[in-house]
């Protein structure tokens, strides 16, 4: 139905604060974006800018091809769900549901039978006449999303609209969430600090920090290609595990002084990286070539059941090894933590990936 | 919760019986007194129980010819005092409403200073200023008029303050979320804000209605003739404690018709209106 | 927002600059002709023996109407905690009074001890007091303390009941496993995290003893007998409409300004102190 395009927006705010220092993203129809990173990295300043609710500094929003900088929140033709819903605590669902339709002068009885298959859709039908202080906040959640849906939109905003749920809840509406947009078809926008909801959810995953946006990408080429040590260390938990490296004649080493066994590739490369499940550990002393061989001391042994966090001290820094099951090491052993060298990530002095 | 002795619980009622005692005594005894004769009342003391007057006094007062004080009837008086506890409820509700609305969410040159010019006016009650604002009334011919009892008494920073505060814990996003449902500032008013805000008013106005009622400087000042007078001031000249003649029956007849509506309001309101008074003035 | 602007220009900012004018002003004896004299109505107020006794009055007033209202109020509302069952009934009984006219108060409170026909009056003589609020005036300023606090006390009572249920009852419980006893508990944690409370009702029944109880004096004592209880906004009143004295009426009228303000001033800081507790 729409697509959504922003161009080397900005915001500055009268205070001198830039809040986004030049973003560009390209939506096409039907997907939903999720605009991911640390609070005050300007994401929901560039969805309220995509709304409406803020003006654009410089840059333009571009909603079917047709720039939207000088029009209002309501003939963007967007929904919007808030992250406390900001459902009207004095109106019952259906009204709540029913109001954007009544201000732009919909027939009666087409809101009437919008509202109720909307309704049906989200399972809300029996609580049409229930006020927002009277449902739970799963229920109110349904509401927020029936309010935008109802409305059948160009585009979908979402700020953080799961925030407030429990984890349990949380997973369910992450699903459901994906389903709708997927069923309906609406090009979405999508803003949360939680990366795994990120991971999930989105087709196109944009990291942010600090008004910029770090990598574009699908959700997995993000995982496996970090961009930079920022996107390496806020997608996946427990977070990837890097090293810092010095530079010597005789080649990279670790901050200890131990020599990592193999060259670097040509670019000098600072900072060395492995995520948590693509290394193992082991008690044996042999010589693994290709590999980054790393003697650790367990420090604590973290288990969740299906998998175990070994959390090591190793060449001065913390690292974290997944491993499969019930873990074999106590606290206190002395082991090797070995990762592929295919399995590497090196990183620059600025933080970039070097491949 | 801790458990505490049957004793104590005993003296904490006692003392609050007691005190309800002390509370109620002076309005109860008005009650009997308004239910006997005036002999009766002149030689004191007073029986504790009410007499058989009830009917004769309050039927003699409210229609009988020497129950007009100044040749007002007390039905005009209590006429005046309702207006004039209405229009200022109703008056400076509407007014501080529109003004905290401006203020709150709308962005204009000025702003800060017409926010600051209403708030000093909490520093300027009606007793400090008295004699400048008489002169005032005079001047734009207000004695003894409606509009003189009750305009300059329904601007005052109060209650702008009280729903300015309000106003501001609505959350962003709901306004914003009406934005997004296409509603106009008017829209927004009429739809969400003044519905969000009902028991804000509600409470206001209980204390509002009072505050009208029992006003006594003001009008004191702004009405000379008799029939303007609100019952509050029309029985303090009833009485005359240094003569005889003060019809005592009739007096505490008019009393309990000063006191019973307010009364009437805070209790039947007493939901709003507590809640009101102690999260407002906080 | 416009109409709110407009009274409040006509009815407050006018008047109010007109009491500074005139505050600085001063009538010959016949209103023939008025002088700018600065500062002079100030010196003579301040002078005054009639004004320095008003403020006497007022203080010793106020005081003791803010203290006896509160001291009460606070008993009530304490008792009310504890008292479990009906604790909705003695609410509703006892805000009864905040509905009655400050005059009417005094009206009621004059109608009982009056030396004449007042009942308990007439109780006070037979158990040989001599009563005569009409002649003595430390008589008289009891009944008008009576009648102020008397209507004060419903107010008070709200804001305690509320700030008592603002204590977090496992502070309470923390103090009673401490081995506190009751009397013990109150003083040592109710009453400090009541201070908040305490403070801003000190405020503003000191602020209601200063300015709404007008009524009560008007129409109980008329500032009598002699000048005992004449209060500082009864001599405003007194001054400027009674007796057309305008320039010292109106400097009376600024000193009570700057008292407001300063009050006003205080409740605002209270207002940011009380976050402390928060």
């Amino acid at each position: 139905m729409a697509t959504v395009d922003l161009k080397d927006v900005k915001k500055v705010y009268p205070s001198g604060v830039e809040a986004v220092k030049g973003v560009s993203i390209a939506i096409p129809d039907k997907e939903l974006c999720v605009l991911v990173g640390p609070s005050g990295c300007g994401k929901s300043t560039l969805l309220r800018m995509i709304a409406g609710l803020e003006t654009i500094s410089a840059g333009t929003v571009a909603i079917d091809g047709k720039v939207v900088n000088a029009i209002g929140p309501t003939e963007r033709d967007i929904a919007m769900v808030f992250q406390n819903y900001a459902l009207y605590p004095h109106m019952k669902v259906y009204d709540n549901m029913a109001y954007g339709l009544r201000n732009r002068g919909t027939p009666k009885d087409e809101i009437d039978s919008r509202v109720r298959s909307t309704a049906k859709v989200l399972e809300l039908s029996a609580l049409l006449d229930r006020r927002p202080r009277e449902l739970s906040g799963g229920q109110r959640q349904r509401v927020a999303m029936g309010r935008a849906i109802v409305r059948n939109p160009k585009v979908f905003l979402f700020d953080e609209p799961l925030s407030n749920l429990d984890a349990k809840l949380r997973g369910q509406m992450r699903v459901e969430i994906k389903n709708l947009q997927r069923t309906l078809g609406v090009t979405s926008v999508y803003v949360t600090h939680d990366q795994l909801e990120a991971m999930t959810l989105a087709d196109i995953l944009v990291v942010m920090n600090a008004g910029l946006v770090e990598q574009t990408g699908a959700p997995l080429d993000v995982y496996e290609k970090p961009a930079s040590i920022f996107v390496a260390s806020f997608i996946g938990a427990p977070p990837m595990n890097l090293l810092a490296l010095t530079g010597s004649s005789s080649g990279p080493m670790l901050a200890d002084g131990t020599a990592i066994g193999f060259a670097a590739r040509e670019t000098p490369a600072v900072t060395l990286g492995f995520r948590p499940e693509d290394a193992d550990v082991t008690f044996n002393a042999e010589a693994l070539p290709g590999a980054l061989v790393l003697p650790a001391t367990v420090e604590a042994v973290e288990p969740v059941g299906a998998e175990s966090f070994l959390h090591c001290v190793a060449a001065g820094s913390r690292i974290i090894v997944r491993v499969s099951g019930r873990a074999t090491a106590k606290p206190g052993d002395q082991l090797r933590v070995v990762a592929k060298a295919e399995k590497l990530h090196w990183f620059d002095q600025a933080g970039k990936r070097v491949d | 919760m801790i458990g505490q002795s049957p004793l104590r619980t005993f003296i904490a009622h006692a003392v609050l019986i007691l005190g309800i005692l002390i509370v109620g005594f002076p309005i109860y005894y008005t009650f009997v007194a308004s239910t006997h004769t005036l002999q009766t009342i002149l030689r004191p003391p007073l029986p504790l129980l009410p007499g058989g007057q009830l009917w004769n006094n309050y039927s003699e007062a409210l229609f009988g010819g020497i129950g007009r004080i100044g040749g007002v009837s007390v039905g005009q008086l209590l006429l005046n005092t309702t207006i004039m506890a209405l229009g200022v409820a109703v008056g400076k509700i509407c007014i501080s409403i529109l003004s905290a609305y401006a203020i709150v969410f709308f962005r204009f040159p000025l702003r800060m200073t017409f926010f600051w010019l209403i708030f000093i006016t909490l520093m300027l009650p009606v007793e400090v200023r008295i004699l400048p604002t008489y002169k005032v009334m005079v001047d734009l011919g207000m004695i003894d008029t409606y509009a003189g009892l009750i305009i300059p008494l329904i601007a005052s920073a109060t209650a702008t303050l009280l729903f300015r505060q309000f106003f501001m814990t609505i959350p962003g996003e709901l306004v914003e979320a009406a934005r997004v449902d296409g509603a106009g500032p008017w829209r927004f008013f009429i739809d969400i804000l003044l519905p969000v805000s009902r028991t804000n008013i509600a409470a206001l106005f209980v204390i509002l209605f009072i505050y009208g009622w029992t006003q006594y400087l003001w009008p004191l000042l702004v009405t000379n003739s008799n029939d303007m007078n609100t019952i509050v001031i029309a029985l303090r000249k009833m009485v005359s404690f240094a003569d005889a003649d003060t019809e005592w029956h009739l007096v505490m007849v008019t009393a309990m018709l000063a006191i019973v509506p307010p009364i009437l309001v805070v209790v039947l309101m007493q939901r709003w209106f507590v809640r009101g008074l102690v999260e407002s003035e906080k | 927002m416009a109409p709110q602007l407009a009274i409040t220009l006509v009815f407050f900012y006018w008047p109010a600059g007109q009491a500074l004018y005139q505050s600085m002003l001063r009538q010959d004896p016949f209103g023939l002709r008025t002088r700018f004299v600065w500062f002079a109505n100030f010196r003579k107020v301040l002078a005054d023996p009639a004004y320095l006794n008003s403020i006497q009055v007022t203080v010793v007033f106020s005081l003791a109407t803010a203290i006896v209202a509160m001291v009460v109020a606070l008993l009530l509302a304490v008792m009310a905690e504890k008292a479990v069952r009906g604790k909705g009934l003695y609410r509703t009984l006892l805000i009864w009074p905040y509905a009655v006219a400050p005059a009417i108060a005094g009206m009621l409170w004059l109608f009982l001890f009056n030396p004449s026909i007042g009942s308990l009056a007439y109780v006070l003589r037979s158990l040989g007091i001599a009563w005569d609020p009409l002649l003595n005036g430390t008589h008289a300023m009891i009944l008008l303390v009576s009648a102020a606090a008397w209507k004060q006390i419903s107010y008070n009572f709200l804001f305690f009941v509320a700030g008592l249920q603002a204590v977090p009852k496992t502070l309470i419980e923390a103090a009673a496993m401490d081995g506190a006893g009751e009397t013990k508990r109150f003083w040592t944690i109710v009453f400090p995290l009541l201070a908040p409370t305490t403070f801003f009702l000190l405020v503003v029944n000191t602020v209601y003893a200063l300015f709404d109880t007008f009524g009560i004096v008007h129409a109980v004592t008329g500032g009598g007998p002699g000048k005992a209880t004449e209060t500082l906004v009864y001599k405003v009143y007194n001054d400027g409409f009674v007796n057309l004295i305008l320039g010292d009426s109106a400097a009376q009228s600024v000193i009570l300004m700057a008292i407001v303000i300063a009050l006003t001033a205080i409740q605002f800081r209270y207002v940011e102190r009380k976050v402390h507790y928060g």
